[in-house]
């Protein structure tokens, strides 16, 4: 019996040990974007508003839960709806589907869960979009004449390209010299670069996309901090109750030999 | 009659007179010595026997959690998405009854399968328990449709595609098949048709079943008495002056105090999952289920939900080329128990049986006989009070034989599981094949390998 | 090696602190629960307040809004209309709305139950069982009333209101119209649903 328990806890093992991901490679959200950071979610909220809201509804989301990030009604009103919508309605667009799938090919997505969606084993939700809205470069092949590296052939244009600048996707020759006798072997690689600079810097830039993808992570789970905390105060409690159901046990069974 | 021979209920303080009343109009005190203060179970009880307990409150935590999300989810195909985005943000406290439900799901499945191992250790389905065994099946089944038409629910890509590709099984049924699934569906494709009978059926109907279905196997048990970890019957000694089995305990207050604890450590490491990490790597939640459900645009990479890995890998193990292995293993088994059986019309009978499977193989497209292998999976446990013919009912005196059979077995569980979740390729297939091969023959082999295993002697009292 | 002894004391408390705990942690438990049933997001946004435009309402005419999903009327009271509530001190049941306080806000307890008498904004359900009266402005004699001055007949069981809402004497109505909650955003503009003492 033995035996066969500890050769399934091994076997559990293995899948951590598992091959690699075929998926791409993305960068990670960097660690100083902090969820309780109510200026960097501001901030986000404020791009959102401003360049993405146009096309892409966040339905599920009303204006007036963005109170969570410091906000009062007013500001909210003043500051984030451009629509004349109530500050208690979703953030919903007038776009039609129907005319959107017409001039894109397919309707914009609603992004409300967008952070939730993206996470596979290449990276969570938050690392997929802070590459996918660095990862555009000009492709005069497409249709809008963008590309993504992140998402190839994506119908969406470059929103924010007069931030970023225009990047170009550039062949890189990596020589690696390999072997003893001066063998060099030769690795292509596709490197994104700068090729027209924008109005921002790119440390600016993707500061702001980390602001944005910020509050897009917050827009797909708003009570997650809250359920953090209560998660805390439920186990500070029932380590407590652990105590006492336990006392209580080996009490009764002092009977039982 | 009975209400004058009844005595008075006593030891209750106050409340004696209301519960004396109650007691000579329905039966209460009676059910409560029998099934919990006078219910004599084996004293040792160990960590395998938390999961039964354990799997009752969690039912009860689905089905008050499902209550109040009935409240406020629409089963509209048009609107079913967005209402549990709804319940997560509008609702106050949707989130953490989302939560509980979602996570509750899978810890049903984990609690379930643990509660079946603890059966496969100890022999629980053994006579004259085999009754218990069946009725325990059956709510696994149940399990499985309840969870299958709850995924639908949010109506997410993997929830209509799981779907989709599941109910599409049903056609590879010869004759019935295209309609069968038409029938299911009531509609050509998954649609709010579909949607609407899986959640009345999530909803009320299975949860109706599982009770009933529960209830009896309680009653069932309680019938017999439980089993333990020695596998030795407790009623065969008896204490001379109470009557009371030497080795058993009252239910209550050993046995409830000790589920106590049992729930309090369950409730905890459920609330780590729930609070900190209640996607669970994408397998409580996957995260293709955040997108709504495109009837136009598959995913890249459908799987069932992790509870229903292990099927579904067999299901894709069988290919064209298994046909000829599978065809190989009938004749061999054919073989096998045409030997052990003496009667010379079964063997004849096992013979044609054999042959027309064996016919069928070549006929009927590998998918129906995946459908088929898959089906078999969940049903062969049914056999299992019939297939084990060990001596002992334990595994801890069993032999070798049996003891690498089992390890075999949950192994091959596990990596079956596992390969599930991953998308196909030719070494996965050839590796869940061989698994679908071990999986069988552990039940199929088990009249043989139990037989010639060197068990030692089951002792006459419970060791602990 | 046990004590053989019972410690009777001990288990008491040990059952007792632990099914404290236990009936402590089911009353958290149950809180999320219960209030789910309350109003959701949706709910209270759907109750929102309503603005009213009343720039184009004539004198004598009234308009509705939708608040709560309930009608409001908003009357422009002639000066002719306002004599007449006047007259009606002797008619009306409850005439200072002193019956059922919550009916009628503070700023509307006076004696044309409204923040500006030119205007009058009630509920438009009946008191009685729900229904909706019907406008009968025209001071005239009517089937209901001979000496009629004007003002609201709910159809379902004949109640009658004057043109301050308030319920005639004798009538199946109990209680004067609910004047809802509300405010002037200006001379043009109303809200119902928020008033100045913060409904």
């Amino acid at each position: 019996m033995m035996l066969s328990r500890t050769l399934a806890w091994m076997l559990l093992a293995v899948p951590l040990a598992v091959a690699a991901s075929e998926s791409i490679k993305l960068d990670r959200l960097p660690a100083d974007v902090s969820a309780r950071d109510p200026v960097s979610l501001q901030r986000g909220a404020q791009v959102y508003v401003n360049y993405c809201l146009g096309c892409h509804s966040a339905a599920y989301m009303r204006y007036n839960r963005l109170q969570d990030l410091g906000l009062t009604e007013q500001q909210i009103r003043d500051n984030l709806i451009f629509t004349g919508a109530k500050v208690g309605e979703l953030m919903k667009i007038a776009m039609d589907p129907r005319d959107s799938k017409e001039w894109f090919g397919t309707p914009p997505p609603d992004l409300t869960v967008i952070a939730r969606s993206r996470s596979s084993s290449a990276g969570s939700g938050a690392d997929w979009l802070y590459s996918y809205l660095r990862g555009f470069y000009r492709d005069f092949s497409r249709p809008t004449g963008w590309n993504n590296t992140v998402y190839p052939n994506v119908g969406m244009p470059h929103v924010l390209w007069q931030l970023q600048g225009e990047q170009v996707l550039a062949t890189e020759v990596q020589s690696i010299a390999r072997g003893t006798k001066g063998e060099v072997e030769k690795h292509e690689m596709q490197k994104l670069a700068l090729g027209k600079p924008g109005s921002m810097k790119p440390a600016e830039y993707d500061r702001m996309v980390g602001d944005l993808v910020n509050f897009l992570v917050y827009v797909g789970e708003p009570s997650r901090q809250s359920r953090v905390e209560l998660g805390i105060y439920v186990l500070l409690f029932l380590g407590v109750l652990l105590v006492f159901a336990y006392l209580l046990k080996k009490e009764y069974w002092k009977d039982v030999h | 009659m009975a209400v004058a021979e009844k005595q008075p209920v006593t030891g209750a303080g106050p409340f004696n007179g209301v519960l004396t009343w109650v007691d000579q109009r329905f039966p209460l005190v009676s059910l409560w010595r029998d099934h919990l203060a006078e219910y004599y179970a084996p004293k040792n009880f160990n960590f395998w026997y938390y999961f039964g307990s354990l799997a009752m409150l969690v039912l009860v935590l689905q089905i008050v959690t499902g209550i109040f999300l009935t409240m406020h989810y629409k089963p509209d195909a048009a609107q079913a998405f967005a209402s549990v985005e709804y319940i997560m943000r509008d609702v106050p406290g949707g989130w953490l009854i989302r939560y509980l439900h979602s996570t509750g799901a899978s810890a049903f499945f984990i609690v379930i399968y643990l509660h079946m191992f603890r059966g496969l250790l100890y022999g629980s389905y053994r006579k004259p328990r085999e009754l218990i065994w069946i009725f325990g099946m059956l709510i696994y089944l149940g399990l499985m449709a309840e969870a299958f038409c709850g995924y639908l629910l949010p109506w997410g890509q993997m929830s209509f595609w799981g779907a989709q590709v599941i109910v599409n099984l049903f056609d590879a049924i010869p004759l019935v098949g295209p309609d069968l699934s038409l029938w299911i569906r009531g509609d050509y494709v998954v649609s709010d048709a579909t949607l609407n009978r899986f959640f009345s059926f999530h909803v009320i109907a299975v949860p109706l079943l599982l009770l009933g279905l529960v209830a009896a196997h309680i009653m069932a048990l309680h019938e017999v008495g439980s089993n333990n970890p020695d596998g030795v019957e407790i009623k065969k000694v008896k204490d001379a002056r109470t009557g009371h089995p030497v080795d058993g305990i009252p239910f209550h207050p050993y046995y409830t105090v000790k589920d106590t604890l049992g729930v309090v450590v369950f409730l905890i490491v459920f609330s780590v999952i729930m609070f900190f990490m209640p996607e669970f790597g994408g397998y409580f939640l996957e995260y293709n289920n955040f997108i709504p459900a495109d009837p136009l645009k598959t995913p890249a990479h459908i799987a069932p939900v992790w509870y229903f890995t292990p099927y579904y890998s067999i299901l894709r193990a069988v290919t064209e080329d298994f046909m000829w292995v599978l065809a190989a293993a009938l004749i061999a088994y054919s073989a096998l128990v045409i030997l052990a059986v003496r009667n010379p019309v079964v063997r004849v009978a096992i013979a044609v049986t054999g042959a027309v499977l064996l016919a069928g193989f070549f006929t009927f497209d590998p998918k129906v006989w995946g459908v088929v292998l898959m089906g078999a999976a969940t049903l062969v446990f049914f056999l299992l009070p019939w297939l084990d013919q060990s001596p002992v009912k334990s595994i801890r005196y069993k032999g070798p034989l049996v003891k690498v059979a089992l390890a075999l077995f949950v192994i091959a569980f596990l990596v079956l599981g596992y390969l599930g979740t991953l998308s196909v390729t030719e070494g996965r297939t050839i590796a869940a094949q061989v698994c679908t091969l071990i999986y069988f023959a552990f039940f199929l082999l088990m009249p043989w390998y139990t037989r010639l295993d060197r068990t030692r002697p089951e002792p006459e009292r419970v060791t602990g | 090696m046990a004590d053989n002894e019972l410690d009777h004391g001990k288990r008491r408390f040990l059952v007792a602190a632990t099914g404290v705990a236990g009936g402590l942690a089911s009353a958290a438990a149950a809180v999320p629960f219960v209030a789910s049933m309350l109003p959701s997001e949706r709910a209270k946004a759907a109750g929102a307040p309503v603005e009213a435009d009343i720039g184009n309402l004539a004198p004598g005419e009234m308009t509705r809004v939708e608040w709560r999903g309930k009608p409001v009327w908003i009357v422009r009271r002639t000066r002719d209309m306002l004599e007449t509530v006047k007259q009606n001190e002797g008619k009306v049941a409850d005439p200072r709305s002193e019956r059922k306080k919550e009916l009628t806000p503070e700023y509307a307890r006076n004696q044309f139950r409204s923040i500006k008498p030119e205007y009058l904004v009630v509920v438009g359900i009946c008191t009685h069982l729900g229904c909706s009266p019907v406008d009968k402005f025209k001071a005239q004699a009517e089937a209901f009333e001979s000496d009629w001055k004007g003002g609201f007949y709910c159809p379902c069981h004949g109640s009658l209101f004057d043109l301050a809402g308030r319920v005639y004497k004798n009538k199946p109505a109990p209680d004067n119209l609910e004047v809802p909650p509300h405010k002037f955003l200006s001379d043009s503009r109303i809200v119902i649903g928020e008033d100045t003492q913060g409904a």
